[in-house]
């Protein structure tokens, strides 16, 4: 948090203009942290700020209550001018016990502010969060900017004449800390206003006024005391002209899915099964049903995977999606997807693993799963979304290529893109491409018998659906013969169908476009990533070069084929890092195809990289700067 | 509208067909051809899928179009092309081994949806296309390649557990029984709603005769009992041989000792899957095993017809979707140039 010099003074408080902040609401995980987080994302983003979040939470529905267990956490940084991340180090924590003050305060900076709900300190509290001492200490007092607000015992009063039994009362605490919240930093109420009322104004109005008059509490807190000598305001950022909405990871790409099915003419059939962080997926689109879209929540991963399949034998854009341990169950069906060359969304919302692993934190270690989790020789296309708002046109593009090769697509999100949430520019619908589909038309007397495996000049066979006359064919999971498609067990046809079926896939790199770099093209240090640590990754490299050093970032959508130039351009500079949230996936991949070193920067926290992290690791192997003549920012 | 009218050797394939000689299956194979021409839908119309196993290769050899998919997930790609494809005619062709075991799941869920599609399921009690390992409708105490001391798993009965499951069709045949096995398939494609037919096939190669009690004609009428719906159940060479319902339990009677009306009268439209269940315990040798319709209901909602009815009612509700309209909905913000 910058603070301008020139602090103006309106009322008896001090107005500070910064650049951006970054604020952490903390609390149990019944405490409503998590709607706190969106709903201050939302009004952030209403004002014109950039935004980016974090949501943070435990795999359990309801940890035990007060514990550190139970902490659950939403970060978000709103800024005036275009952000990548969610920050680094936090400008402000918010806390409604010492369990979530203890697990949190690392990330405070020096000076930071740290609002306490007071009422939620007791001895009680303490000893949950397995302390033996109020963690308020003097020490903390000197070292940030600490604020003892008794939130509990205000909200009790703000909502006192609605007569509301004190448990329905204390849940409206973070509702008075969301009024505090918005107060310190300049938000408006009326976003959060019209929610309570969507939400809760027919079906519960005592809630509904509970959650306003606490809201409202909490705002006139900050106004009236004389706690708080200071507020905060962040202008609105630069964004490229246009209409802007937040969006989530999970619904962008539900959205891009339903885009895709426009642009292509085609219903979408989607099937899933319940599994963190994919589910959210299924609850989107299947609110959706008027734009054709027909959800099926199947008995299994298995069941979900194949009868996409089966809707995409009968002519449907099909998808199914699951995370890491699901996709291990739908591997069979995607070798079957693979040689029956049907077009299929395969869709992976990665979290920690292995197996269960953490199921609510983020890792990208499902790269190999995806490119090799198949029997036999059966490589698919593989693409990775970077960020929120990509995901809608991440979904688009798997689509593309999976009708144009016919062939299923595996398409690698994570929960940190999932979950998190940003910008997205409303594109206009009326200036997307279509995407084209064919489909064979009956067969008229006389015609050559249809071949169902006959190959176009992408090496795509034909789409033929059941109800077309005169095209009966039959698909399956032995060996077909080359063309005609009838089963065949003869050697060199089998090695013709897989190469051709190698080459198809191969071929997909002549469609897509060349690796894009972020700096120059040759130098000392480029940083290779890929999927949702664009945002980190982009924003170390930019402080990078403005600090003088040669690094460049590629980011790469297309895991499989890798863009035509990327060989090349690793050979342009004196050393490439990889960073990921894995053991190395990429990097063995990489140094496997192309023979050229790399560099790993591998963690596996169930967190995402920080900037500084990111930055220290570059500055490790980098040259310094030469500076002669040269002007360092 | 005039269809051109086909016979059974339009439904043929130009594959060779591949299984033993002698197989039950080729029965099964050529009614299907005869049935198929009499139900008046178009080839193209119809679609066979199946898992693995000697009788999941089925769609190969029909003139149809077909998918010959993995272990046991059959109902699974059925239920994607059914839900997406009302308008065909959609028969998965199972075996013991891919429908009971290692696709027992899909099978109950299949069953429960009431997805309108036809399931044949060929039971011959024993893994063939594996060469011979006990199957789970294998009986306890089978010598087989995998159990050289005898089988000790409990065999499932396949039509309890659909009945368990509520399906609405549920029938038997047999693979030598030709004419009742075809009549059995028009009786199942006439369903709305999931149909299971399951066919007592025999495998001459791993488990011969292991049904011979049920398909040699001398033994049939001793030890099976035809199923007619509102007709009372009786049996024997001589029809001298009856069923009788005593509270919870079905017993065999004598005519002689008892009267017509005292039997039990078979009922397959009842809603009450009890006696339909009931029906199905019967077993060989304690009891005739019955053949033919064991329960066919009608009015049950399909899966197919909900999941294109939503679509429909939301349609119908909120106008066709409207991508700008969705993109610029709740709340959003402009950026001026």
């Amino acid at each position: 948090m910058s603070v301008q010099p020139e602090g103006q003074l309106i009322a008896d408080k001090e107005i500070s203009e910064v650049d951006g902040i970054t604020v952490r609401l903390a609390g149990d995980s019944g405490d409503g942290m998590q709607l706190l987080g969106t709903q201050l994302t939302n009004t952030s983003a209403l004002l014109g700020n950039d935004v980016a979040t974090f949501p943070d939470f435990p795999a359990e529905i309801r940890a035990p209550r007060g514990t550190r267990a139970g902490v659950s956490g939403f970060q978000v940084q709103f800024a005036n001018s275009e952000i990548f991340t969610p920050g680094d180090t936090l400008d402000a924590l918010v806390v409604m016990n010492p369990a979530a003050m203890v697990t949190n305060i690392a990330d405070l900076r020096r000076g930071g502010l740290l609002i306490v709900n007071e009422d939620g300190f007791d001895a009680k509290s303490l000893k949950l969060a397995a302390l033996t001492e109020d963690p308020v200490t003097e020490e903390i007092e000197d070292r940030y900017r600490v604020f003892k607000v008794p939130m509990t015992k205000l909200t009790r009063d703000a909502v006192k004449e609605l007569g509301l039994g004190m448990k329905e009362a204390d849940r409206c605490k973070n509702f008075f800390a969301m009024g505090l919240v918005y107060w310190l930093f300049g938000r408006s109420l009326e976003p959060t206003l019209r929610f309570i009322e969507n939400k809760f104004g027919k079906k519960l109005p005592d809630v509904a006024a509970a959650n306003e008059k606490s809201l409202r509490a909490g705002w006139a807190f900050g106004e009236t005391t004389e706690t708080f000598g200071i507020t905060y305001r962040v202008a609105p950022a630069k964004l490229k002209p246009g209409t802007y909405k937040n969006m989530m990871g999970n619904q962008a790409l539900a959205w891009g899915l339903l885009a895709a099915g426009k642009r292509s003419g085609k219903d979408v059939f989607y099937s899933g099964y319940p599994i963190t962080p994919a589910s959210d997926i299924l609850h989107e689109l299947s609110r959706y049903k008027h734009f054709g879209v027909r959800t099926f929540q199947a008995e299994d991963e298995i069941s979900a995977c194949c009868a996409a399949i089966g809707a995409a034998f009968g002519g449907a854009m099909a998808v199914t999606a699951s995370s890491g341990p699901g996709i291990a169950l739908k591997a069979e069906a995607m070798g079957l997807g693979f040689i029956l060359e049907l077009p299929l969304i395969v869709i992976n919302v990665q979290r920690g693993g292995p197996s269960t692993g953490l199921p609510t934190k983020t890792e990208q270690s499902d790269l190999l799963q995806a490119m090799f989790n198949r029997n036999g020789e059966s490589p698919l296309p593989v693409i990775a979304a970077q960020s929120p708002g990509d995901c809608f046109d991440a979904a688009q593009e798997a689509w593309r290529i999976a009708v144009k090769f016919m062939t299923p697509v595996i398409l690698l999100s994570d929960g940190y893109i999932a979950n998190g949430s940003e910008p997205w520019k409303v594109p206009d619908a009326n200036q997307m491409e279509p995407i084209v589909v064919t489909h064979p038309p009956d067969a008229a007397e006389g015609d050559a018998p249809f071949m169902p495996y006959a190959r176009n000049e992408n090496l795509a066979r034909p789409w033929a659906i059941p109800g077309t006359a005169g095209l009966m064919h039959r698909v399956g999971g032995l060996e077909k013969a080359d063309g005609s498609g009838a089963v065949s067990y003869d050697p060199d046809n089998h090695q013709l169908m897989t190469d051709k079926r190698a080459a198809k896939i191969e071929g997909i790199a002549n469609d897509i476009p060349l690796q894009e770099v972020f700096g120059e093209e040759s130098g000392d240090v480029l940083v290779i990533s890929w999927g949702g640590t664009y945002g980190s990754c982009h924003t170390a490299i930019d402080r990078c070069q403005r600090e003088g050093l040669s690094v460049s970032h590629a980011h790469i959508r297309y895991m499989n084929p890798m863009p035509r130039n990327l060989g090349d351009l690793m050979r342009s500079f004196r050393k490439v890092l990889v960073p990921e949230l894995n053991s190395g996936q990429l990097r063995m991949l990489l140094r496997a195809k192309y023979l050229v070193d790399c560099i790993g920067f591998n963690k596996v926290k169930g967190k995402p990289f920080s900037v500084t992290e990111l930055m220290d690791q570059i500055h490790s192997i980098a040259e310094k700067p030469n500076l002669n003549g040269k002007q360092v920012d | 509208m005039n269809l051109p009218v086909l016979k059974a050797a339009d439904f043929a394939s130009d594959q060779d067909i591949r299984w033993c000689p002698g197989c039950g299956d080729y029965s099964i194979l050529a009614q299907m051809k005869k049935v198929l021409p009499e139900l008046g839908i178009a080839r193209e119309n119809t679609v066979f899928v199946s898992g693995i196993g000697c009788s999941s290769r089925f769609p190969y050899y029909m003139n149809t179009y077909g998918m010959h998919s993995i272990h046991g997930r059959a109902p699974t790609f059925a239920t994607g092309l059914k839900s997406t494809r009302p308008d065909l005619s959609v028969w998965v062709i199972t075996g013991d081994g891919d429908a009971l075991s290692i696709g027992g799941n899909h099978f109950i869920h299949v069953l429960r949806r009431n997805l309108d599609i036809n399931i044949v399921l060929f039971n011959n009690r024993i893994y063939g296309l594996t060469k011979g390992q006990y199957s789970p409708t294998s009986e306890e105490g089978q010598v087989t390649k995998s159990t050289p001391m005898g089988s000790i798993d409990h065999p499932l009965n396949p039509l309890s557990v659909a009945i368990a499951a509520e399906a609405t069709f549920v029938a038997r045949s047999l693979d030598a029984h030709v004419k009742h096995l075809a009549d059995t398939l028009k009786r199942a494609a006439a369903h709305k709603g999931t149909s299971l037919v399951e066919v007592y096939q025999n495998c001459n190669v791993f488990n011969d005769g292991a049904m011979a009690y049920a398909q040699e004609k001398s033994q049939r009428l001793e030890n099976t009992i035809e199923l007619e719906h509102g007709k009372p159940l009786i049996f024997g060479t001589d029809r001298d041989k009856g069923i009788r319902q005593v509270g919870t339990q079905l017993e065999v009677v004598n005519l002689k000792d008892v009267a017509e009306d005292d039997l039990l009268f078979h009922d397959e439209k009842a809603m009450d899957p009890s006696l339909h269940f009931l029906l199905s315990r019967m077993r060989h040798p304690v009891m005739p095993e019955p053949i033919g319709v064991f329960r066919d209901v009608e009015g049950v909602a399909t899966y197919d017809e909900q999941i294109n009815g939503q679509v429909a009612a939301a349609k119908a509700k909120h106008g066709n979707g409207d991508l700008n309209a969705l993109f610029n909905s709740g709340d959003t913000w402009e950026v001026a140039s």
